[in-house]
C-alpha cells in the first residue's frame, strides 16, 4: 500500500495540468508586476479574433557555441509537435520531409567543429514567395513564412529557390496521421512554421526552443524582434550574430551566434 | 382509306403517350431503390450547432471556406466555423473520426450526394487530444515516436533488471 502511494506521488503531472499551472503562475506574476510589463505579455498573446500584425516580427537566435554535438532534441521535438515522421523511421529517408535539420560542420583547415540547427530562416524578402506561381507561399504579417496548402500545387519552385534547403515535399499519403493543429498532406510543400499554432495560442515559444531549454543547452531563443524589451532583442544587442548567406540581403528571422 | 389509317395511328400514338405519362406520374409506381439515405448522427457534444441545421446543411462549405482563409493567411483561430471544432463535436463515438467509416458524419452525406471532399487529405479526421487525453497515454504521448523506436530495439536482461528496480 505504501509502495502504491509513493508511486502515485512520483507520477509527473499531466501536460494539461502543467499548462494550467504555468498559465496560473504567469497570471499571478502579471498581477504582481508593474502594469507596463504586463502590457507586453498581453501583446504577445493576441486575442484569437485578432489577425496577426506587423507590429510583431517573430525571430529566433541560435547560439551555436551552446549547441551540443550529437544532440537532436530540437529535431525530435519538432517532429512530435508537427507530426512529421523522423527521417530515421521513414521508409524513404532521402525524400522524407524535414522541417529542421541538425548540422555538424567542420572547418577543413582548423578541424574546428560547429553544431547548429538549420530550418526555414523566415526571410523578410523570401525567395520562395517570389517564385511561387499560385501565391501559396506567403509571408504572414508577423514575419512567419508559410505555405497555404489550399493553393499549393506541389511544383517545388520554392524548394529550388530557397538558399537554405528548408522546404520539403510530402511524397507519400499520410493516412490520417496528422496532428489536428497541423494539417499537412501529400503533394504539398512544407517547412518550419515557427510553430504557428503555438504562437497563435499565445505560447510565445516553439517546440524546438522548449526542448533545447529543457535539455539544459539553452542554445535557442525565440521572440519578437520588434520589441526592444524581449529576451531575443536583448541578446541580439549583446551578441555578435550572423545571417547565413547574408550576401543575399534577405533580412533573416533566424540569426546565428558563433558560426 | 390511307388518310383514315393515318388518323387512327396518330390517335393511337396520343393515347399511348398520355397513358405512359400518367403511369410514370402515378404514386403506386415502385420508386428506384437508389442509394441508402445518409446516416445523420447527433453530435456527441453540444446541443445546437453554431447556426441552425438547415443553414449549415446548405452553407457549411461557404463558412468553412471563408474561415479557412482567415486562419491560414491572418492567423485568426476563432472557434466558430472552425473545421477543428466541427470535428470535435461530430466525430463518431465508434470510430472517433468524422471520416473513417461510411457512416461517419462527413462521409455519410458526402457519399450520398456524390460530392468528393479533399479536406481530410491534409486535415486530421479525429478530435484533438483523443490520443493524448487518453489516461493511458497522457504521460507519454509526447514521446510516442521515441517509444515506437524503442519498441523495435532489443532490451537486454540487465537493462530490464535496471528498469524493474
Amino acid at each position: 500500500m505504501n509502495n502504491m502511494k509513493s508511486m502515485s506521488d512520483d507520477t509527473p503531472s499531466s501536460p494539461e495540468r502543467r499548462r494550467f499551472i504555468s498559465v496560473a503562475t504567469v497570471t499571478a506574476a502579471g498581477v504582481t508586476l508593474a502594469p507596463g510589463v504586463m502590457l507586453i505579455d498581453v501583446a504577445h498573446g493576441r486575442p484569437e479574433e485578432q489577425a496577426a500584425s506587423n507590429a510583431v516580427r517573430w525571430g529566433m537566435l541560435v547560439d551555436a557555441t551552446k549547441c551540443a554535438s550529437g544532440c537532436d532534441e530540437c529535431v525530435s521535438a519538432c517532429s512530435t509537435e508537427n507530426g512529421w515522421t523522423p527521417v530515421a523511421e521513414s521508409a524513404h529517408p532521402k525524400q522524407a520531409p524535414q522541417w529542421i535539420r541538425k548540422l555538424e560542420l567542420q572547418d577543413p583547415l582548423t578541424q574546428a567543429e560547429t553544431n547548429l540547427p538549420m530550418m526555414c530562416q523566415h526571410c523578410e524578402e523570401p525567395p520562395c514567395v517570389d517564385v511561387c506561381p499560385t501565391g501559396a507561399s506567403f509571408k504572414r504579417a508577423d514575419g512567419i513564412v508559410l505555405v497555404n496548402r489550399h493553393t499549393c500545387i506541389g511544383c517545388r519552385y520554392c524548394m529550388m529557390a530557397c538558399p537554405y534547403k528548408a522546404r520539403s515535399l510530402v511524397h507519400e499519403p499520410l493516412n490520417d496521421t496528422q496532428k489536428p493543429d497541423v494539417p499537412r498532406g501529400i503533394g504539398c510543400v512544407e517547412a518550419c512554421t515557427f510553430c504557428v499554432q503555438k504562437v497563435d495560442r499565445g505560447d510565445g515559444t516553439t517546440a524546438c526552443v522548449e526542448a533545447c531549454t529543457a535539455s539544459g543547452h539553452n542554445a535557442l531563443v525565440f521572440g519578437d524582434m520588434n520589441d526592444p524589451e524581449s529576451e531575443i532583442s536583448k541578446r541580439l544587442r549583446e551578441l555578435p550574430t550572423k545571417q547565413v548567406r547574408a550576401d543575399l540581403n534577405l533580412n533573416l528571422g533566424v540569426r546565428y551566434h558563433g558560426i | 382509306m390511307a388518310g383514315k389509317i393515318k388518323r387512327l395511328l396518330a390517335l393511337g400514338a396520343v393515347v399511348l403517350t398520355t397513358a405512359a405519362l400518367a403511369w410514370a406520374g402515378s404514386d403506386d409506381q415502385p420508386k428506384a431503390s437508389g442509394a441508402p439515405k445518409p446516416v445523420i448522427t447527433k453530435a456527441v457534444k453540444g446541443e445546437q450547432c453554431v447556426e441552425p441545421n438547415d443553414f449549415m446543411r446548405r452553407n457549411h462549405m461557404k463558412v468553412l471556406l471563408h474561415h479557412r482563409d482567415e486562419t491560414v493567411l491572418e492567423g485568426v483561430r476563432t472557434k466558430k466555423y472552425s473545421l477543428k471544432e466541427c470535428i470535435n463535436c461530430h466525430a463518431s463515438e465508434k470510430t472517433g473520426s468524422v471520416a473513417a467509416s461510411k457512416d461517419d458524419f462527413c462521409v455519410s452525406c458526402h457519399s450520398y450526394a456524390a460530392v468528393k471532399i479533399d479536406c481530410f487529405d491534409c486535415h486530421s479526421t479525429k478530435p484533438q487530444g483523443s490520443m493524448a487525453m487518453h489516461p493511458l497515454n497522457a504521460e507519454t504521448a509526447h514521446y510516442a515516436h521515441k517509444l515506437a523506436a524503442q519498441a523495435n530495439s532489443k532490451v537486454s536482461a540487465e537493462e530490464m533488471a535496471g528498469i524493474a528496480q
